[in-house]
């Protein structure tokens, strides 16, 4: 287990909205490298709507996860804090986010596979009994069914395309598999007994699998082999490339505390 | 008190009249010809002696012209002589394009715009539509790209007149 941050009291429900705020932050984050590199202007547009979307649903989250912090603990924490003033090992977010953009088609096999997880994900979630996380779901699961069609029918380009296109998804798909499947595995505070909150991850990875088959059969790509998996970021352990991205995200709120537009 | 504009009963006090009327002077600052309640973003205005709490719906998680809209919807009421203004957001239920009014549609199209095609319960509006052109209203038109402009729009191009054009997409 990770160090909880001394000066934020946490308990479960606040760790899952900060799990799904900083997965969406951190994906968004990376996207938005490509704003002015895209390969052509209606694409650079595109990802950088994405992006824009996963920024705003990060934000939902961290608003909430901080009404929830102050309530508890009778503190003045905002949004911008969660985001700006943690540290790597108190990030939650999945580890696919974190990962480089590398060349285009590793942005879309990172963009197919975190986005068809969320569409599962954000329509169990919707069924919270935790009404705020079933209105942000409600309200994502819209903007993330744009997100899955977008990046399917890339790797359907791209997989089913001309033989430098083939071979950059499959290599794409091939170094992306093994962070798929923290996806499915619960951490602790998804888990907890107290916490009816959060949904059942096993349950919508068949959804998620019987997708990604779909997409590959008109791609002619194949899963790969069964291989080892990685996890760890949802319990605050990190790739080397989170350190880099939070360097340049939280550099400014850092240099100058409470610094706005 | 607590009237929505959906249920007029013809009992809307002077002052609820008065504050729906002004909200339909205040447009979205990305579509200017489109008020926020063309959009369908305001939900309800609720009147507590000199309090006013307006409740709209965010259109898209991240945005931003939501900030400024509520910034606009305030700067109206107070340049009206309202003093105690309230913006609330409200999530859910999700703002949809359902929500448009036809006036909306209508005032979109001819901005130049193609206006949502279809209801967001049937879920061919993730298929292939059948957008018509703004321009020379012909049906043969494509998709350039999912994502256009704002992030409510999508980018199609006609296959007739060959203008490119902006598609409010179904949400």
């Amino acid at each position: 287990m990770h160090s909880k941050p001394t000066n934020i009291a946490t308990n479960d429900l606040v760790d899952f909205a900060l799990f799904l705020a900083d997965s969406s932050l951190i994906m968004g984050h990376r996207l938005s490298e490509w704003t002015g590199h895209g390969p052509m202007i209606e694409q650079d547009i595109a990802i950088t709507n994405i992006a824009l979307d996963l920024i705003g649903q990060a934000r939902n989250f961290y608003q909430y996860a901080s009404e929830l912090i102050n309530n508890q603990d009778d503190k003045k924490i905002t949004e911008d804090d969660l985001a700006y003033l943690r540290d790597a090992s108190e990030y939650k977010n999945l580890l696919i986010t974190e990962l480089p953009n590398a060349d285009w088609a590793k942005t879309i096999g990172k963009v197919f596979f975190f986005s068809a997880w969320q569409f599962y994900f954000y329509q169990k979630l919707i069924y919270s009994s935790d009404k705020q996380l079933s209105a942000i779901a409600e309200k994502s699961l819209k903007e993330v069914t744009y997100h899955v069609k977008w990046a399917s029918d890339w790797v359907i380009r791209l997989g089913d395309g001309t033989e430098e296109s083939k071979k950059r998804m499959e290599s794409a798909v091939e170094d992306l598999w093994p962070y798929t499947g923290e996806m499915f595995v619960a951490a602790n505070f998804e888990e907890s007994p107290k916490n009816s909150v959060s949904i059942d991850v096993s349950n919508i990875k068949n959804d998620w699998l019987e997708k990604v088959k779909l997409v590959f059969r008109d791609a002619t790509l194949f899963l790969p082999n069964k291989t080892w998996m990685q996890s760890g970021g949802k319990n605050g352990v990190h790739t080397e490339h989170l350190g880099y991205i939070l360097a340049e995200m939280q550099f400014l709120q850092r240099a100058y505390p409470g610094l706005e537009w | 008190m607590n009237h929505s504009k959906q249920n007029i009963t013809g009992t809307f006090s002077d002052e609820e009249e008065e504050i729906w009327n002004l909200l339909s002077s205040v447009n979205d600052p990305e579509i200017p010809v489109l008020s926020v309640l063309d959009l369908g973003i305001v939900r309800d205005v609720k009147i507590n002696d000199k309090r006013v709490e307006v409740i709209i719906t965010p259109t898209y998680s991240g945005c931003p012209a939501m900030d400024f809209i509520g910034m606009n919807i305030r700067r109206a009421l107070i340049k009206n002589g309202f003093e105690e203004i309230k913006i609330t957001h409200q999530l859910s239920p999700a703002w949809t394009t359902d929500w448009m009014t036809e006036e909306g549609k209508d005032k979109l199209k001819a901005y130049g715009i193609a206006p949502p095609v279809g209801k967001t319960f049937d879920k061919k509006y993730l298929q292939n539509l059948q957008v018509e052109c703004p321009h020379c209203h012909s049906i043969n038109t494509k998709v350039i790209s999912e994502f256009g402009s704002t992030a409510c729009k999508a980018l199609y191009k006609c296959e007739d007149c060959g203008e490119p054009f902006d598609y409010f997409k179904c949400h």
